[in-house]
């Protein structure tokens, strides 16, 4: 076995060790014993031993894929997720030897679990780094940063839970409605999982020729089936589908059929739980956070907010700054992916005002958490996905 | 200006809301409240207690933090619209025409519309700028208004508070202790909790962490410091930006720089290399096709001598010989000089042969260096040939003038005199890559294209940025405050005995309740405290009733 295999490998134990360790962390939140009990100490116990361990793997994988390479395993979206993912973890772990809450736990691995699996979808052979890449500045600028805003997201989870906790889900208010608009966005995430999975499985390829914006002959490879097809497109592989719609040529069809196809994917999802459960998933969680303490979960909330914004402003920020003096002879560009993670940084400093001097405490504050994580997953996703700059990876 | 005495005897400046002495609540407000609000110890701010002249009225508009909450939002909102579409500085259109017809044709009428609202320079307008200005003001206004009150207010704590304060702390006990030497005890497990206690008739004040109340202020002025630093940067004088190409071979002096001279010796491009590339990146270089591995100038810096006149370019002394790498700038004397581009193979020397038409026979051949070319190239045996005219980027014939776009040799042409001991009168040929023509009627000699030398041109970025320290600075503070005020809590934990002997527990906080119950907690027990309530968690007082029924 290569090196390279070894690490996937051990990716993938972590993955299950996640899986696992959230059924214990269940387990301590279910029944009728307050959360502090014995019985149900133990399972907090056993649940954040098996994160621990998963952890380790997961930190294995890390290290050894970065010996494989030569360099961090930061450099392309695959890597920069699943790094992410993983400091999710390891700031769930820190947060859990404070606080002590399993429930904490039963929120906070499903997300960076959705986070990995979302990360294993994007292709995973390791790059070689392009010249502006190579600088020690990207190991420190895209650790730091991730850490910060993987210790923000904990916040986010113990937002969602204040708000499970205390969102009235049976009535139809402002709140149970969005409330159930990130559950559905939840959803989505594993949308795009489950349709990317289908058709790699399916081994599905559509080669195409087009004309791009620079009026320039293209040839591009679809790994779904096309619904939408480039600017003057011309398939090249015989007897795949005939694209629904042609797009003008700012328009990556390619893209927008990826997203059409998460979207369809993760709507029939939707649909199929809520005819299942016969309610809104939101209700169905709710019990789950039932044990949680309100106050304490407000607490993690803005301890997380405090813990992680230092870093990020030193990640994302202050590193991002001297690197780009470094490679790019300037600091700052206005380029989208430094202007997103200015807005991240903004958004946090109104947070911290507004709880600090306006008094928004609890479920304003378990609000303004989960939008900070959207947030954060927009500049992740969205901008090298969509936005092209400097940082694109794809 | 009206001071309010308090029922303790102290006189307190108009706008306090806790008497300074002993806490009491002084306003209506205040009184009514269940919990006493903290924030900066009820203590008489400016923007609280004026507000008559214009002055107050600007100073209390900054100093709100609803105000500065709205900036930044405000600024946050305007830096996502301006990420929508790409800004001006990285459309490949320079002239103010070329870029507004360039959002027309890609982006369509929202591109129109983008750009006629300026957004697309819309980190440039003068109204994000404002937004800046009035986000450092509100800095400044709002940092002072508050620090200075709350600096003097923890200055002068009293130990004892009157119970109508410690009564509206979040965590609050009043009670019988079954134990002795309470305080005594109490004093004892609190230092142990590396707490500074001070002890006064009955009354002890425990605190720690108090310099972490300064990070905020501490933050503020790291941030005001970099806004300072950036507004230095539109005066002349501070900052350097200018770019140079520079071909292998060449010597040129650096724009800004005066004195300085960069020689590029060579440029290169390396690509990973898919054989030699090891089986772990094979399927990337696979799938993406050729990466770029490195992008690199090998220059030598000189520097002219002091007494060298101007102009003069011999005898430059060299100062180093380095590799300009992206990632590994050049640096001399506070300039910085960037790898940023490059064009290959730019064409530097053409050779041609002047030969015979009819026989084919060469009187000689001649090399025309196109960045410097001579006028007369003389081939001896009484050949020569003259350079009539130079058209390095030749585009075609107006009026039957020969055009050149560019002084950029991507073309060259020449009208050239050939003159033979045959022909002494000479003969005109114009003479392109790939096109002979004969204006002046037939010759008998042709110049007959050979081959062409070329070389790399490397496009350099040069830097100098005085304000770096500055904006250096103003990180470093903020950082050390966030973290002194994010990272350290200010703890205190007030206790007394009361008239009738019983005692009564409060503890604040600024931020981290949990922790301050755990130490709370331990003290209670080693003192054996009346047990205190958390007064805002509802939750956990039933919890703790259920818990009883159970058990
Ligand atoms: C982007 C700009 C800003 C950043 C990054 C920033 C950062 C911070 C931070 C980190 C804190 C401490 C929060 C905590 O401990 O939870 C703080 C507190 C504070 N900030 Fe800002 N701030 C900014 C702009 C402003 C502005 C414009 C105002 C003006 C109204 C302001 C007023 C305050 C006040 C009043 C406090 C509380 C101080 C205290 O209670 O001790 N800040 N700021």
């Amino acid at each position: 076995m290569t090196l390279v295999s070894i690490s996937g490998n051990l990716l993938f134990v972590a993955f299950i060790c996640y899986l696992i360790a959230t059924l214990f962390f269940g387990g301590a939140v279910k029944g009728s014993k307050p959360e502090t009990s014995d019985s149900e100490k133990r399972w907090g116990r056993i649940g954040i031993i098996v994160t621990i361990v998963g952890f380790i793997a997961n930190l294995a994988y890390f290290i050894t894929r970065w010996i494989a390479a030569g360099h961090a395993p930061v450099s392309n979206l695959f890597e920069f997720t699943t790094a992410f993912g993983m400091m999710v973890v390891g700031a769930f772990i820190l947060i859990y030897f404070i606080y002590r809450t399993p429930s904490l736990g039963l929120f906070a691995l499903p997300i960076a679990i959705i986070i990995i699996g979302f990360a294993s979808m994007f292709p995973r052979d390791i790059n070689p780094l392009i010249p502006a890449l190579k600088s020690y500045w990207l190991t420190v600028h895209v650790i730091t940063a991730a850490l910060g805003e993987a210790i923000l997201a904990i916040s986010a989870v113990a937002g969602l839970i204040y708000l499970l906790k205390n969102v009235d889900v049976t009535k139809r208010s402002k709140q149970s409605f969005w409330l159930e608009a990130v559950m559905f966005t939840l959803v989505l995430t594993l949308g795009f999982v489950a349709s990317t999975t289908t058709f790699s499985v399916m081994d599905y390829e559509a080669k195409f020729s087009y004309v791009d914006k620079e009026q320039k002959d293209q040839e591009i490879t679809y790994n779904t089936p096309p619904i939408f097809g480039m600017n003057e497109y011309k398939a090249l592989t015989p007897g795949t589908m005939t694209p629904l719609a042609e797009m003008p040529p700012l328009v990556n069809a390619k893209k927008l059929t990826t997203v059409t196809w998460s979207l369809l994917f993760g709507v029939v999802l939707y649909g199929l739980i809520r005819l299942i459960i016969r309610k809104p998933i939101a209700a169905v969680l709710k019990p789950f956070a039932q044990k949680a303490n309100s106050q304490l979960m407000d607490e993690i909330g803005y301890r997380a907010v405090s813990i992680g914004f230092p870093v990020f402003t030193l990640g994302a920020l202050i590193f991002a700054m001297i690197w780009a003096q470094e490679a790019w002879s300037r600091f700052w560009g206005w380029d989208p992916k430094e202007v997103w993670a200015l807005i991240t940084w903004l958004f946090y400093a109104a947070f911290l005002h507004l709880r600090l001097s306006r008094g928004w405490h609890g479920e304003k504050s378990a609000w303004l958490a989960v939008i900070g994580f959207i947030i954060i997953m927009f500049n992740l996703i969205a901008v090298n996905l969509i936005i092209a700059g400097l940082h694109s990876y794809a | 200006m009206n001071n309010i005495i308090c029922a303790c005897g102290h006189e307190n400046p108009e706008g306090t809301v806790l008497c300074g002495n002993c806490g009491r609540p002084l306003t209506k407000e205040a009184k009514d409240l269940k919990l006493a609000d903290m924030r900066y110890e009820g203590s008489a701010r400016r923007s609280q207690t004026y507000n008559k002249s214009i002055i107050d009225k600007i100073w209390n508009f900054f100093s709100s933090v609803k105000i500065g909450v709205t900036i930044i939002i405000m600024i946050l909102v305007a830096a996502a619209i301006g990420t929508i579409l790409p800004q001006v500085l990285y459309v490949p259109a320079s002239t103010e025409a070329d870029i507004a017809a360039y959002y027309e044709r890609v982006y369509g009428t929202f591109g129109k519309i983008y750009y006629e609202l300026g957004l697309s320079d819309l980190y440039g307008s003068w109204w994000f700028q404002t937004l800046i200005g009035m986000l450092g003001i509100s800095l400044i206004v709002a940092s002072l208004d508050r620090f200075i009150p709350l600096y003097n207010s923890l200055k002068k704590q009293r130990t004892r508070r009157h119970e109508s304060f410690m009564k509206r702390q979040r965590l609050f006990a009043l009670g019988e202790s079954v134990g002795q030497e309470t305080l005594t005890k109490s004093e004892a497990k609190l230092k142990e909790l590396r707490y500074d206690v001070k002890r006064e008739d009955g009354a002890l004040l425990a605190e720690k962490g108090r310099f972490s109340r300064w990070g905020p202020y501490v933050n503020h002025v790291g941030l005001i410091i970099f806004l300072f630093g950036v507004m230095l940067r539109a005066l002349p004088g501070f900052y350097v930006d200018e770019t140079m190409w520079i071909r292998e071979g060449e010597t040129r002096a650096i724009p800004e720089a005066p004195g300085y001279y960069l020689e590029s010796k060579d440029f290169i491009l390396e690509t990973y290399d898919k054989e030699q590339a090891d089986e772990v990146f094979g399927d990337a270089i696979e799938r993406v096709g050729t990466i770029a591995s490195n992008y690199q100038t090998d220059v030598v810096l000189y520097k002219k001598p002091e007494s060298a006149l101007p102009g003069q370019t011999e005898n430059l002394e060299e100062v180093k010989k380095e590799s300009i790498q992206v990632n590994k700038p050049l640096k001399f004397d506070g300039f910085a000089v960037y790898q940023m581009d490059f064009r290959l193979d730019e064409l530097k020397t053409m050779h041609f042969v002047l030969s015979n038409k009819a026989t084919g026979e060469s009187l000689g051949d001649l090399a025309i260096d196109l960045v410097n070319p001579e006028t007369t190239y003389d081939l001896g045996n009484g050949s020569s040939v003259k350079l009539l005219g130079y058209y390095p980027d030749f585009s075609g014939f107006e009026n039957g003038e020969p055009q050149t776009k560019s002084p950029v040799p991507n073309n060259p042409a020449f009208l050239v005199r050939m003159t033979t001991p045959e022909t002494p009168k000479g003969e005109t040929s114009f003479v392109a890559i790939k096109q002979t023509v004969e204006p002046l009627g037939e010759n008998a000699y042709k110049l007959e294209f050979q081959n062409v030398d070329t070389r790399d041109v490397s496009g350099l970025t040069i830097r100098k940025d005085k304000t770096l320290w500055i904006l250096a600075l103003g990180g470093l503070i903020f950082m050390i405050g966030v973290a002194q005020g994010s990272y350290f809590n200010h703890r205190r934990i007030w206790i007394h005995e009361t008239k009738d002997g019983q005692f009564a527990v409060a503890a604040h906080t600024n931020k981290n309740w949990f922790a301050i119950k755990k130490e709370l907690d331990q003290v209670t027990e080693a003192a054996q405290l009346p047990l205190y309530k958390d007064q805002q968690d509802s939750e956990s007082q039933e919890l703790k009733k259920d818990g009883e029924k159970s058990s």
